[in-house]
């Protein structure tokens, strides 16, 4: 078995700051609402002389305006769970440990990764994309590893022996025994877990009870350690406070990049893609903007969906500034990532126009780009239709000439519009007569004619054999 | 002095030496018009992938879309993606059937603002996998016209430009103008810029004999059901029997 522990020490801080673009000073504060005491603060807060333990008024007399959030333990265990989704990429056996720590059981996933230094890399590497900072250590025990990644040790250790050797150097203290426990076993001038190791164990177990014996034991894998592993969401959801209000695009494109990355983790875990997309931006009042992008082919990129986001919130008009964000995506779909050919690459060519349309769709909306397509119906206005791209038209029964181009509605020809038939064009081909269509109440009885005018043009005219005006219907381009 | 013409005459057959008056022989991927007298003006012998095509012709219906059909009608059929970007109106499926266009590999783009036309230009242009983007830009925007050109060199298509004619003396950052205008009945062609030479004189072409096709237009060979000699594959012979069938 090989485990690997994370541990995210600052994680009630990093919850809000991953948010943030650049370093700017803030506050997670605790406590009662009459004295709220520093929880945490970020490293600008710090250079400015904040420190965890005093009081929110006394870093605020030193650092100006500072924004303050009080501590949220439920949005921490929220994020937890996100977190353990994007880990399922690593491997399927992600458990939860204490409030703000994952074990992962990777010995399955050794060669996929290329080792056990390589997944701890990664891990550390995309926690980083996250907004996270994290500790990460692998050791064959679960609590072995998860004892190395609290004491703040990014080690792999991969031997048994290696792992007593280095857990005999951890301060007993991490081990969290009873109050009363710790304290006795520190007068006795027992301090790390080494020198509780050398104790005698059957008098540690009758003076101390045998949690202390058997977490010592675990961790050294003497006894085994069973985890309960998580079971993966079905629907990815995912949340982000921003730690002030924004309507700047640029702050909740970055903070949208931390949601888009995790879900790419979780989508990557599961093996899938999403079709579509959907982003709350929750403003102060409460009230929130729904962003919703469609795609043609499944997709988990979060570069590629970042784009996709950035072209729809450029076109929204965002009615307030923004506190959370919210990322949900639809029930997953199985993703199938596109085989590039070695010769003949027509893929390559399908993706980009895939890419495009998407794009294009995203921007202008699904009814601003189609496909045209030929309707066996003689009437002119009914002759062509608007399908969806890359339909295939039936084959097309038609000698006529045709103009390129058809006007919206035909065009009256007569002194109001500057165009008279007699002084302006001259009939050189026609009649075609196009009549019927009372079946569908649009019935028309028209003669075609092909006309030159004054301008170099050709024109495609029509009478009214009912009314007997004329109407300009078409250019022969 | 026989020497010294000789002399000459064996100096201008040097291919480094280029003379103002003839057009370069450049090696440029290129579609063809599908006139032979329109590619041997055209630098690369036909359209300029890769590059903008701006077209100028005096009005609409002049024949301005029939000049691009022929090579429309090949990239569609070899399987490419053609755009056509905020047309000033309807693109009537039938006619461009008719013309041989393969309808299933072309897309409308009608954005409901204008700058999210030339957006839409520049995407489809740059994303390398459309055979030809056309469009109908209203700017005069040098630098977006350059944008666009930019975008054509980075995603290797062909971009065609229709702009009015009031715009001739405009300077535009496109390598290819070109002028369209009927004479008698005759599209003609003005080539107004041209990489690797002056602009020639302006080039007639028939407005009844669009473009010889390769093979026939599909939709004549399914109505004409008894098989025609095709011996003769060239522009008038097939122009009489389009007539003929009309």
């Amino acid at each position: 078995m090989r485990w690997i522990a994370l541990h995210l020490p600052a994680l009630a801080l990093e919850i809000f700051t991953r948010a943030l673009a650049a370093p700017e000073p803030f506050v997670v504060s605790t406590g009662p609402a009459q004295r709220p005491l520093v929880y945490a603060c970020n490293v600008a807060a710090r250079g400015l002389g904040v420190r965890p333990g005093m009081t929110v008024a006394a870093a605020q007399a030193l650092a100006g305006s500072l924004p303050v959030r009080p501590r949220d333990s439920h949005a921490e265990a929220r994020c937890m769970k996100t977190l353990a989704g994007w880990a399922g990429q690593f491997t399927p056996s992600v458990s939860l440990v204490g409030q703000r720590g994952l074990l992962l059981e990777v010995s399955g996933s050794l060669r996929l990764f290329g080792g056990l230094d390589a997944i701890a890399q990664a891990l550390q590497t995309g926690i980083r994309a996250l907004g996270y900072s994290a500790c990460v250590a692998a050791a064959p025990t679960p609590l072995g590893a998860w004892l190395l990644a609290r004491a703040g040790q990014s080690l792999t250790v991969d031997d048994p022996e290696e792992l007593a050797i280095r857990l005999a150097a951890l301060p007993l203290a991490l081990l969290e025994p009873s109050l009363h426990t710790l304290d006795t076993l520190q007068a006795l001038g027992v301090r790390t877990l080494g020198d509780c190791v050398r104790l005698p164990r059957d008098g540690l177990a009758r003076r101390f009870g045998q949690q202390v014996l058997d977490a010592l034991d675990r961790a050294l894998g003497k006894i085994p350690d069973p985890r309960v592993f998580v079971t993966p969401a079905v629907r990815f959801i995912a949340r982000l406070e921003l730690p002030t209000e924004v309507i700047e695009t640029a702050a909740i494109l970055f903070a949208l990049r931390r949601l888009l990355t995790e879900l790419e983790g979780f989508l990557r875990g599961r093996d899938a893609g999403v079709q579509q997309l959907c982003l709350d931006c929750t403003h102060g009042n409460g009230n929130s903007t729904e962003i919703t992008i469609g795609l043609v082919t499944p997709a988990r990129d979060a570069a590629q969906l970042l784009m996709l986001l950035r072209e729809r919130i450029n076109g929204t008009e965002l009615p307030a500034p923004v506190r959370a964000l919210v990322l949900r995506a639809k029930t997953p779909v199985p993703y199938r990532p596109y085989q590039h050919q070695l010769v003949a690459d027509t893929s390559l060519e399908t993706e980009h126009w895939e890419r495009l349309l998407e794009r294009l769709h995203a921007r202008l909306g699904e009814q601003a780009v189609y496909g045209l397509a030929t309707c066996p119906d003689h009437r002119p206005e009914r002759a062509w239709q608007a399908v969806a791209i890359g339909t295939e038209a039936p084959p097309l029964c038609q000698v006529q000439p045709r103009p390129v181009f058809l006007l919206r509605e035909p065009r009256p020809l007569g002194a109001a519009n500057g165009l008279t038939l007699a002084d302006q064009l001259r009939i050189t081909d026609g009649p075609e007569r196009l009549e019927g269509g009372w079946w569908d109440g649009h019935d028309i009885a028209r003669d075609y004619y092909i006309a030159e005018g004054a301008k170099p043009a050709r024109y495609w005219v029509f009478r009214d054999l009912r009314t007997n005006a004329w109407y300009l219907h078409g250019l022969f381009s | 002095m026989t020497l010294r013409t000789t002399a000459l005459s064996v100096v201008l057959q040097h291919p480094a030496l280029w003379r103002g008056s003839e057009c370069a022989s450049v090696n440029l991927p290129s579609l063809p018009t599908g006139s032979p007298a329109l590619d041997a003006l055209l630098p690369g012998g036909g359209w300029p992938r890769g590059a903008l095509t701006e077209l100028l012709p005096t009005c609409l219906g002049v024949g301005e879309m029939r000049l691009i059909l022929p090579a429309l009608q090949r990239l569609t059929q070899a399987g490419q993606w053609v755009v056509l970007i905020d047309p000033p109106h309807i693109p009537y499926a039938p006619a461009l059937a008719a013309a041989g266009v393969r309808l299933a590999r072309l897309a409308v783009v009608r954005p409901s603002q204008p700058p999210d036309s030339l957006w839409a230009a520049e995407q489809a242009l740059r994303a390398g996998c459309c055979g030809a983007v056309v469009c109908w830009p209203i700017t005069r925007d040098q630098r977006v016209l350059r944008r666009l050109q930019l975008a054509a060199e980075a995603g290797k298509s062909w971009g065609v430009l229709y702009r009015p004619a009031a715009l001739v003396t405009c300077p535009s950052p496109a390598p290819l103008r070109i002028a369209i205008t009927t004479v008698d009945r005759r599209i003609a062609v003005t080539i107004l810029k041209r990489r690797g030479g002056s602009a020639p004189a302006p080039l007639y072409l028939s407005p009844d004999k669009p473009a010889p096709w390769p093979d026939g237009p599909p939709t004549v060979k399914a109505i004409d059901a008894t098989p025609s000699p095709r011996s003769s594959p060239s522009a008038d012979g097939r122009g009489a029997e389009r007539n003929e069938q009309r």
